[in-house]
């Protein structure tokens, strides 16, 4: 065994091992230094060739393929891997702290907290499915959380990169997860769909809110079958102080049906962070478990075979986009480009009948004096710009679910739109310019700084000289300069 | 060192022009010729002249069952293929076939083995057309590597040991790690008449370095290679399945 050679002081291909840190059933985690290399590190060793379980080799094999390929603050930083024939090993960044299993014990948590870590965890998964991952294990056990808030997601050995082969395809006629947190499709052998890991999370969830799981411990195959058949108990039915909306959040991520649950894990996030734009359903509303039979849903009959074709994760994420509006009720001369906006919503809407937009409008506030909340008629400025906000987005004719509605104050109204896109997993933004005002003159582009940092899609909206509004795409008009 | 993999010219000088330029801008170290330079297209004299000065430049090239039918017999094909075969033997001459006729069946070189069709029995031209023939094909050799072609439907098969083979469609220009922990099998899509729906030439670059594979698909003059099999007299279907890719 290549274990067997590894002891405090070992240098394995210029790591030095310092300190055996874990030691699980399938590896063994090494605090390891090397020269000249700063970051906190650590090596990852399989037991390989002991022949009890094939899956060690093949979660190894599946990490070393997925984790290169990955970056950015949510994945732990790969380093350096060892060559399968030599020492199979890999060296990732060790985060530290400890995972959200420690805070698992201190459930039922206020609900408050539960949305914060949600949400964190719901947008690290909303990073790795964009890069074309789907983690299949999310659990307490594989998630941190970095000093600076922003979750990592750990261990990929279960994961899938749906542009690389599935190392898992034919390994097993078990399935294939953790049976506490596993989603019903991935329960049947179905390795295709990112929405099993918003199932896993709505788990973790559950178990945050509660202090239980939602469908126990099973050990067995037909243990982990029943979640396809049987709710868990409602949340507030074990802590009644649970809010409505918290509860329909949680019970939207464990239907069955993968259709029912968020579309994205963007969508979640963005749940999880405006509670107050949650449309409550008879989700919140249940009191205590439903029955066993009447459960058994059309679902069972239609999703009991693996998809003949299987959807690709970027093309799923792609059909239930956040579409975002920054509205500017600011100009004087405001409703030519309001309604050019709106427009340019509407089109984009028709041709993605899945998306959700998000309406935006900021409210100026100013550094140096206490700003009055109340207008000189006496009316409250914010409540103002939200029924404002509400009336520009009634024509399109969105349901509660398509929508939702943010007044934000801030000084700087650029920033405030871009903080506000980086927090909301958008991915196409659609908002007015100016034009040639005296007030773009003096206070620069709104609509270029954040054409300019937003890290999605903008469309800036100008209307022409002289004529009505037209919409114009800035990445057109940037080619062409 | 980069090897740029080549499948199933079939005698499109357009698709085999637009991918070696392709590859030459990607940049390469060496070119493999997976067999089948002629048949169906309407260029055969020219792509036997290219493909023999390739490999007089350090390439390798095998055969394929349409090149061996130009100095063997056509009997066993289907009809469009065979009617292709009788033209392409008029349009070569004796040095050009005699060129076809000196390819070998295979290639291994290290870890890697080159074949057209298989490795069972690759004389025998059976098709690797899912996991099944492609663990057939791993089973049979104790390279871990095989590229081969034939089926013009580009895939990936992979197999852990005592393990079955699973498939994989490969994505554009995604590399495609083959660790070394398992046999790998790719069929390299088709150069000159693509039959997965997508009517683009198909060529692959294996990098022996890093062990990764890149799919590449290269659009190229199709209405000017079908205009061309159209004028030669041969089956219109020939020059209809470029536009379709199928």
């Amino acid at each position: 065994m290549p274990d067997g050679r590894l002891i405090r002081g070992t240098e394995v291909d210029g790591f030095r091992l310092e300190e055996e840190v874990h030691r699980g059933g399938m590896a063994c985690l090494w605090r390891v230094t090397k020269p000249g290399e700063k970051r906190p590190m650590l090596m990852k060793v399989p037991f390989l060739g002991g022949g009890d379980d094939p899956s060690a080799i093949v979660g190894f094999e599946i990490e070393h393929m997925i984790l290169p390929r990955l970056g950015g603050p949510h994945v732990p930083q790969f380093i350096a891997a060892g060559d399968f024939a030599v020492l199979p090993h890999l060296v990732i960044e060790r985060i530290p702290g400890k995972t959200l299993e420690a805070r698992v014990k201190d459930a039922p948590l206020a609900p408050e907290r539960v949305a914060s870590l949600g949400a964190r965890i719901a947008t690290a998964l909303a990073d790795l499915h964009r890069r074309h991952v789907i983690h299949f294990d999310l659990k307490p056990a594989n998630i941190m959380f970095r000093e600076e808030g922003p979750a990592v997601l750990l261990d990929y050995g279960l994961a899938r990169h749906d542009e690389l082969p599935d190392l898992l395809a034919e390994e097993s006629d078990m399935p294939i997860g953790t049976p506490a947190y596993i989603a019903p499709e991935q329960v049947l052998g179905i390795r295709t769909d990112p929405r099993s890991d918003i199932f896993s999370l709505g788990c973790i969830l559950y178990e945050l809110t509660t202090g239980r799981l939602p469908f126990g411990n099973p050990q067995g195959r037909a243990g982990m079958r029943r979640r396809l058949y049987q709710d868990p108990p409602p949340p507030r039915a074990i802590v009644p102080h649970c809010p409505l909306w918290l509860q329909e959040v949680i019970l939207r991520c464990l239907e069955v049906d993968a259709d029912a649950r968020f579309r994205t894990a963007g969508l979640l996030a963005h749940a999880l962070q405006h509670p107050d734009q949650v449309v409550l359903t008879e989700r919140a509303e249940r009191s205590r478990a439903p029955g066993f039979v009447t459960h058994v849903r059309n679902w069972w009959r239609g999703h009991d075979r693996k998809p003949a074709v299987a959807t690709r994760v970027a093309e799923r994420l792609d059909r239930a986009p956040i579409l975002m509006a920054a509205v500017d009720f600011s100009a004087d001369d405001g409703a030519p480009i309001l309604d050019a906006v709106r427009r340019q919503v509407k089109s984009l809407l028709a041709g993605d009948p899945a998306a959700r937009l998000v309406c935006v409008t900021v409210l100026k506030t100013s550094l140096v004096r206490i700003d009055e909340t109340i207008d000189k008629s006496g009316q409250n400025i914010y409540l103002k710009r939200l029924v404002a906000l509400k009336d520009w987005a009634r024509p399109l004719d969105l349901g509660a679910e398509a929508l939702s509605l943010h007044v934000l104050e801030a000084v700087d109204p650029a920033e405030a739109v871009l903080e506000f896109v980086r927090h909301n997993q958008v991915d196409h933004l659609v908002m007015g310019a100016r034009g040639h005002s005296a007030m773009r003159r003096y206070l620069g582009s709104v609509s270029s700084q954040v054409a300019a940092q937003a890290p999605c899609t903008v469309t800036v909206v100008r209307p022409r000289a002289g004529t009505s509004a037209e919409a114009e795409d800035e990445t057109g008009s940037a080619l062409a300069s | 060192m980069r090897i740029a993999l080549f499948s199933d010219i079939h005698a499109n000088r357009e698709a085999f022009e637009a991918c070696l330029a392709d590859a030459e801008h990607r940049g390469f170290d060496r070119i493999g010729l997976l067999g089948d330079i002629v048949g169906y297209g309407a260029d055969p004299s020219w792509a036997v002249d290219v493909c023999a000065r390739l490999v007089e430049d350090g390439a390798f090239a095998l055969l394929g069952n349409h090149d061996q039918a130009v100095f063997a017999s056509e009997e066993d094909m289907n009809s469009r293929a065979r009617e292709a075969i009788r033209w392409t033997r008029t349009r070569l001459d004796h040095a050009q076939t005699e060129w076809l006729r000196s390819l070998p069946f295979l290639l291994r070189e290290g870890e890697i083995l080159f074949v057209h069709a298989n490795a069972w029995a690759p004389e025998s031209w059976g098709y690797v057309t899912g996991s099944r023939e492609a663990e057939r094909s791993m089973r049979r050799t104790d390279a871990r590597i095989t590229f081969c072609g034939h089926t013009h439907v580009p895939a990936v098969h992979h197999m852990a040991p005592a393990r079955p083979a699973a498939p994989f469609v490969p994505v554009p220009d995604r590399a495609i790690p083959f660790l070394t922990s398992r046999s790998w099998l790719a069929v390299i899509g088709s150069v000159g008449q693509p039959r997965d729906g997508i009517a683009a030439a198909c060529y692959a670059l294996y990098d022996t370095a890093t062990r990764e594979l890149t799919y590449r698909r290269v659009a190229y003059d199709v209405d000017a290679a079908a205009e061309k099999i159209l004028r030669a007299g041969l089956p219109s279907s020939l020059a209809d399945r470029l536009h379709r890719g199928g």
